[in-house]
C-alpha cells in the first residue's frame, strides 16, 4: 500500500536535513545580515509551498502568487505602519495620527479599511483570510466558467499588473511604489535590532515547518489524489462525482493563504512592503524558484528557494547585468531537461545510487531486503 | 414505437432530445425508453450521433430542446457531478484512468463517499472502503494489480479499472462507449461475461460496434442514423430490417 505513515524514508531524511540546516547550521554559522537574507529568501519557500499543492499536484498554474504574497505582506505592514504612527511620533504631520504618506498626500483622517489594522489579533486574521477570499473570487469566477490552463495563468499575471498599477495609482492609501515603509515595532517589540531579527528568523523556520506539514497533510489526504486524478483527467473527476471547480478553488486559496503567511514574514524580516513584491516579475520569479526545486516536491520547492536566491544575491553582488538572463537561462534548462527540478534529480539519480551502495553493503550481512525506493516526493 | 405513453417505471426515458452544434442537428427529435435491469445496445453508422447521446445524458453536452427523466428527475438541468450523484456512470470511448495513481487509488476515488472539498479532507480508508474496493477489483480481473500504477496496465485492464471505477459508484444507469473497443478476442470475452455479471442490479446502456459482442450481451436494439432512431427492437428484429441492412449492416 502507499505509505500509510505520514513520511516516507526519503522525506523523513529530507524533514530531517532541512531541520538541521535551518535550525542549527545556519543559525550557528552565519552572521546577522546573512541569517536575515536567509529568512527572505525564506519567505519565497512558502509561496513555493502553495505552488507545489496548487501547480504541481493539481496542474493549476498561477502566475500571480505576487498578489497573495503582498496582500499578506501589506495587511503586516499596515498593523506595523499604524504601530509607527503613533500621535507621538507623528506630531509634525498636519494630521497626527495618521501614516506618513497619507499626510502628504493630503488626506485627514484613516481609510475606513486601515482601521481594523489598530488590532493585532485581527491583522493576523487578516493576513490569512484577505488572500483567501480574494483567491476564493478569482478562482470561483475562473474555475466555475472552466477556464484553466494557459488562459488562467495570463489572468493571473494580468491581475498581479492590475494589483500593481492600484498601488501605485492610490499612493495616498497604499504609499504608492515606495510602499509602506518605516516599520519600527510589532506590538511595541522593535524589529529592527539584531535580536529581533534572530528571533524573528527562527519563528519563520517554526512556520515553515508548520507550512511543510499542513501541505503534507492535505497531500496525503483523498484530497491530495483527487488533485493528481484532476490533472490528469479532469472530465474522470467530474464523472465520478465531484465538482472539479471546487477542488481547483480549494488548491488556488490554499496556495493563496500559504503565500500571504511568506508575505506577512517577508514585512517583518526586510521592514517594509512594496508592489515591486506584487507584480508580475516577481510571480514568476516564485514559480521559478518552485520548477527548479522540483514542482512535485514539498522540500524541492524550499530548496528551490533558498538556493535560487542565493546564487541570485551572489551573482547579482558580482555581475548585476547577467543575473537575469541567468535566470532565464536556469528556467529554460529545468523546464527541458529536468521538468521534475532539484528534487527529481535527486529521486532519479542521486537516491538510487544511495539505495544500491545501502543494498549492496546489506545484503553482505541480510539477505537483500531493498528499501522501499519510493521517489522523494 | 412508443410514443404518447410513458409509463412510469421507465428507468430512463429520453423524449425529444435535440442538439445543434451551428445549425447541424447531432441528435434530431430522439426519443427512447430504458427499463429497469435492461441492457441497451445503440449501434449505427459512424457519425449517427450514439455518443452525443451518452454526452447529454451525463450532462458532456447540454441538450439545445427536449428532455431526459430518470427516476422523475429532468437531467438537463444538472450539473455531471449531480447528475453522477443521481445513480448515472458513465465509460468513455478511451479508456481515462488515472495512469498516477494506483489501482487502489483509482478505485477508492471513485467510492461514493467524502466528494465534497471537507469531505476528502476528512476521508478514511475504513474497512467499507478496503472490501468493497477488493471485491470490485476481483470483479475487474485486478485483484493482484491494487498496488499498480495505472499506467503500467495493459489496454484491457485499464478499460476493466474504469468499468470497475464504475461500478464501486454503483450507478442505477451506467454508460459504456465501445467497452470492447481495441481488446483482444479473450478480453472481449471477459467483459462480455463481466458485464453479464454487473448488470444484475442496475440497467446498462452501451455503444458498440461489434456485432458478435452486441448479440451476446443485448436485450434491446437502437439502431441511431443521422440523429434519429431508424430502427428499434431485439437484435433479430433489428438484424432483418431492410432500412437498417441499407445503412448500416449490409456493405
Amino acid at each position: 500500500m502507499i505509505n500509510s505513515r505520514f513520511f516516507n524514508r526519503s522525506e523523513l531524511l529530507g524533514f530531517l536535513a532541512l531541520g538541521v540546516l535551518l535550525f542549527l547550521i545556519l543559525p550557528l554559522s552565519l552572521d546577522i545580515f546573512r541569517l536575515n537574507l536567509v529568512a527572505k529568501y525564506l519567505t519565497y519557500a512558502f509561496v513555493g509551498i502553495g505552488l507545489v499543492l496548487c501547480w504541481g499536484y493539481g496542474g493549476i498554474l498561477s502566475l500571480g502568487q505576487g498578489v497573495f504574497f503582498g496582500l499578506g505582506g501589506y495587511c503586516m505592514a499596515m498593523y506595523l505602519k499604524l504601530e509607527a504612527s503613533s500621535v507621538a511620533n507623528t506630531k509634525i504631520q498636519s494630521t497626527p495620527g495618521i501614516p506618513d504618506f497619507m499626510d502628504w498626500n493630503q488626506l485627514t483622517s484613516l481609510p475606513f479599511f486601515w482601521k481594523p489594522f489598530h488590532s493585532f489579533p485581527i491583522t493576523l486574521l487578516a493576513i490569512l483570510l484577505v488572500p483567501a477570499f480574494f483567491a476564493l473570487i478569482i478562482g470561483a469566477a475562473m474555475f466555475k466558467r472552466r477556464v484553466g490552463g494557459v488562459y488562467f495563468a495570463i489572468i493571473t499575471q494580468a491581475i498581479a499588473a492590475i494589483l500593481t498599477i492600484l498601488i501605485v495609482g492610490q499612493q495616498g492609501y497604499t504609499g504608492g511604489i515606495n510602499g509602506i515603509t518605516d516599520l519600527r515595532t510589532l506590538h511595541g517589540w522593535d524589529i529592527r535590532t539584531d535580536h529581533a531579527k534572530f528571533i524573528l528568523y527562527f519563528v519563520e523556520v517554526v512556520l515553515l515547518f508548520g507550512c511543510i506539514v499542513a501541505a503534507q497533510f492535505i497531500r496525503l489526504t483523498k484530497l491530495g489524489r483527487i488533485l493528481v486524478a484532476m490533472r490528469e483527467q479532469e472530465d474522470r473527476v467530474r464523472f465520478s462525482g465531484y465538482s472539479v471547480a471546487n477542488f481547483k478553488i480549494f488548491a488556488f486559496c490554499a496556495a493563496a493563504v500559504f503565500a500571504a503567511i511568506g508575505g506577512a514574514m517577508f514585512t517583518l524580516e526586510v521592514g517594509f512592503m512594496s508592489p515591486s513584491f506584487v507584480g508580475i516579475v516577481p510571480s514568476i520569479e516564485m514559480v521559478i524558484y518552485t520548477a527548479v526545486g522540483g514542482r512535485m516536491s514539498i522540500f524541492g520547492a524550499v530548496w528551490g528557494a533558498l538556493l535560487v536566491n542565493f546564487a541570485k544575491t551572489s551573482l547579482s553582488e558580482s555581475f548585476p547585468q547577467l543575473w537575469l538572463f541567468g535566470l532565464g537561462a536556469l528556467f529554460i534548462a529545468v523546464v527541458l531537461a529536468f521538468p521534475n527540478g532539484l528534487s527529481g534529480i535527486w529521486a532519479d539519480h542521486v537516491q538510487p545510487r544511495i539505495d544500491r551502495l545501502l543494498a549492496s553493503r546489506k545484503s553482505k550481512s541480510a539477505a537483500g531486503m531493498i528499501a522501499d525506493g519510493a521517489p522523494a516526493e | 414505437m412508443l410514443v404518447g405513453h410513458q409509463p412510469k417505471d421507465f428507468l430512463l426515458a429520453v423524449s425529444g432530445l435535440t442538439v445543434s452544434f451551428d445549425g447541424f442537428k447531432a441528435v434530431n427529435d430522439l426519443s427512447f425508453y430504458v427499463e429497469e435491469n435492461e441492457i441497451r445496445v445503440i449501434i449505427g453508422p459512424n457519425g449517427a450521433g450514439k455518443t452525443t447521446v451518452l454526452d447529454l445524458i451525463c450532462g458532456k453536452t447540454r441538450a439545445t430542446s427536449g428532455s431526459i427523466q430518470f427516476r422523475g428527475q429532468e437531467l438537463t438541468r444538472l450539473r455531471e457531478n449531480e447528475i453522477v450523484q443521481a445513480g448515472v456512470g458513465r465509460k468513455f470511448q478511451t479508456p481515462s484512468v488515472f495512469e498516477d495513481l494506483t489501482v487502489f487509488e483509482n478505485l477508492e476515488i471513485s467510492f461514493p463517499r467524502g466528494r465534497t472539498v471537507f469531505g476528502s479532507l476528512t476521508f478514511q480508508r475504513d474497512d467499507t472502503v478496503k472490501r468493497r474496493v477488493e471485491e470490485v477489483a476481483e470483479m475487474i480481473f485486478l485483484k493482484d494489480r491494487l498496488n499498480t500504477y495505472a499506467d503500467q496496465l495493459s489496454h484491457g485492464q485499464k478499460q476493466w479499472l474504469e468499468i470497475g471505477m464504475l461500478l464501486i459508484q454503483d450507478p442505477d444507469l451506467l454508460m459504456l462507449d465501445e467497452p470492447v473497443a481495441g481488446m483482444s478476442v479473450s478480453e472481449r470475452a471477459k467483459t462480455a461475461e463481466l458485464l453479464n455479471r454487473i448488470i444484475k442490479d442496475r440497467s446498462v446502456l452501451v455503444i458498440e460496434h461489434d456485432m458478435k459482442f452486441v448479440e451476446d450481451i443485448a436485450h434491446k436494439v437502437t439502431v441511431l442514423h443521422q440523429g434519429q432512431i431508424l430502427s428499434e427492437g431485439t437484435m433479430e428484429h433489428v438484424k432483418n430490417d431492410p432500412k437498417v441492412i441499407e445503412v448500416y449492416l449490409g456493405h
